[in-house]
């Protein structure tokens, strides 16, 4: 039960800082992407249960805020996050690198898949220019804030992990 | 010890693969269905209007208390500071308020010229503060904190700065998203002040780093339309009221067609540092489908 309002919490605090601080704190119009760093972080630190559920929640107030229609976003996250989450068996609190590879790589296809589906089917075929342009300086932006908030979220996660172990001793 | 063992004792719960397969053919129909209407929209709006929206209006407060608390510590370089500000605004002012004046003159001079009666004074408008922005790179969208509760309906026109924003696209009951005329996947239909002659305005992602959009199909066949030109909304779009200023052509390119014109447009608003716009809550009217 904690965890599923902690996640909540999380949730609708990355998609407002987002929203709001990071927009403000963009380089050359560029906003990192906050709601993959959640998606994949819980992906590889619970599993591919818990990814694919914030993933498909993150996507879905993406969707009701700035999509066209209902369920893209929340599709690609969810995806994403289950991916992510076939990682949690190798993945160790103490090692960053594999947190970093996952996520840039996630982010990278994100924003491909963004490309192909909602631009290139519009007839915009520079991919090139898109990839230099957006893609590239989105994820790189993307790992420097996963630096910064990646220890917080690894935090909360083992915070949660001890509560509910806690709690299991207890009716035990 | 891996997270993904279960626990024994505890409840049932859905293999993730299962989950996966299910939420898959959830957010299908989704978007089957949402790309045609927006029956979803509405309980999802209001619900998200009262979970999120206040943490956004939180974090304006936030931010506004806490320079509070500063300006309170460092008051003399603040108002040092501010003072220097202001005498810049005042400055910024007096070149903008003799800048309006020509144009109001210009404007007067149009308006005898064309005989314009429908002008943005007579529209009623909403003043509303932007809370949010677009959380993807892709497209340019904000959310304002204004929606059905103080009036404001489904396309309506925003404008600010005296030049057109964009057009409401979905809306909630303390909030509204409003589609910027930058943005990727926005078309509007133009014309040119001076010569009436129409085009379409879309925005162009690779554009917006320059602060251009670009317009297309302009049947130009005397050659009249020139760069610096002023591009206003037509008075055929169906989502936008009539004259509304967009922007100023910056170049004309000749298609390969040797019909039509497109070519690059500078917006009369600074898309950048957007803070308050203004909503009008005149709507452009438009033949109803005749009832059956």
């Amino acid at each position: 039960m904690l965890r599923k309002v902690v996640s909540a919490i999380l949730i609708i605090i990355f998609f407002v800082l987002q929203c709001s601080v990071f927009d403000s704190l963009a380089f050359a119009g560029i906003v990192p992407n906050l709601m993959i760093i959640l998606t994949s972080s819980f992906g590889f630190m619970c599993g591919e249960r818990e990814g694919l559920l914030i993933g498909f929640f993150c996507g879905l107030l993406n969707d009701i805020f700035f999509g066209s229609f209902l369920g893209f976003y929340a599709l690609l996250l969810m995806y994403i996050g289950y991916v992510n989450g076939k990682f949690s068996k190798i993945f160790y609190p103490e090692d960053i690198r594999l947190p970093l590879a996952l996520i840039i790589v996630s982010d990278l296809s994100y924003g491909i898949i963004c490309y192909i589906l909602t631009f290139m089917l519009r007839g915009k075929f520079q991919f090139t220019y898109y990839f230099i342009h957006v893609i590239l300086p989105e994820a790189l932006y993307t790992i420097v804030v996963t630096l910064l908030l990646y220890p917080l979220v690894l935090n909360v996660n083992k915070k949660l992990e001890a509560w509910e172990k806690r709690r299991a001793q207890k009716f035990v | 010890m891996s997270p993904v063992i279960k626990k024994k004792g505890e409840k049932f719960t859905l293999p993730g693969k299962y989950l996966l397969f299910i939420l898959t053919i959830l957010c299908s129909a989704m978007m089957l269905v949402t790309f045609g209407t927006d029956v979803f929209n509405r309980p999802l709006n209001v619900v998200v209007g009262y979970v999120v929206i206040p943490f956004q209006q939180g974090i304006g407060k936030v931010g506004e208390w806490l320079s509070n608390r500063s300006e309170e510590l460092v008051q003399i370089r603040e108002l040092l500071d501010e003072n220097a500000r202001l005498k810049e605004e005042v400055a910024a002012l007096t070149e903008e308020n003799t800048l309006l004046q020509q144009d109001k003159y210009e404007l007067n001079k149009l308006r005898e010229l064309f005989l314009l009666d429908e002008q943005y004074s007579q529209y009623n408008k909403v003043g509303a503060r932007i809370i949010g922005r677009d959380s993807g790179n892709w497209y340019s969208a904000f959310i304002i904190d204004k929606g059905e509760n103080d009036g404001l309906a489904l396309d309506m026109n925003v404008i600010a700065e005296g030049g057109l924003v964009g057009r409401i696209t979905s809306l909630g009951p303390n909030w509204s998203k409003v589609t910027s005329i930058i943005s990727d996947n926005s078309n509007v239909s133009a014309m040119t002040l001076s010569t009436e002659d129409n085009m379409t305005v879309s925005g162009d992602l690779k554009m917006m780093a320059e602060g251009c959009i670009t317009f297309k199909q302009l049947m130009d066949g005397q050659d009249m339309v020139r760069e610096g030109d002023k591009v206003v909304t037509s008075d055929i779009s169906d989502k936008f009221l009539p004259n509304i200023l967009i922007g100023y052509i910056s170049s004309i390119d000749k298609d390969a067609n040797n019909l039509t014109k497109s070519g690059q447009i500078v917006p009369a608003v600074d898309f950048e540092h957007l803070g308050e716009v203004l909503v009008i809550t005149d709507r452009k009217k438009t033949a109803d489908p005749v009832p059956e």
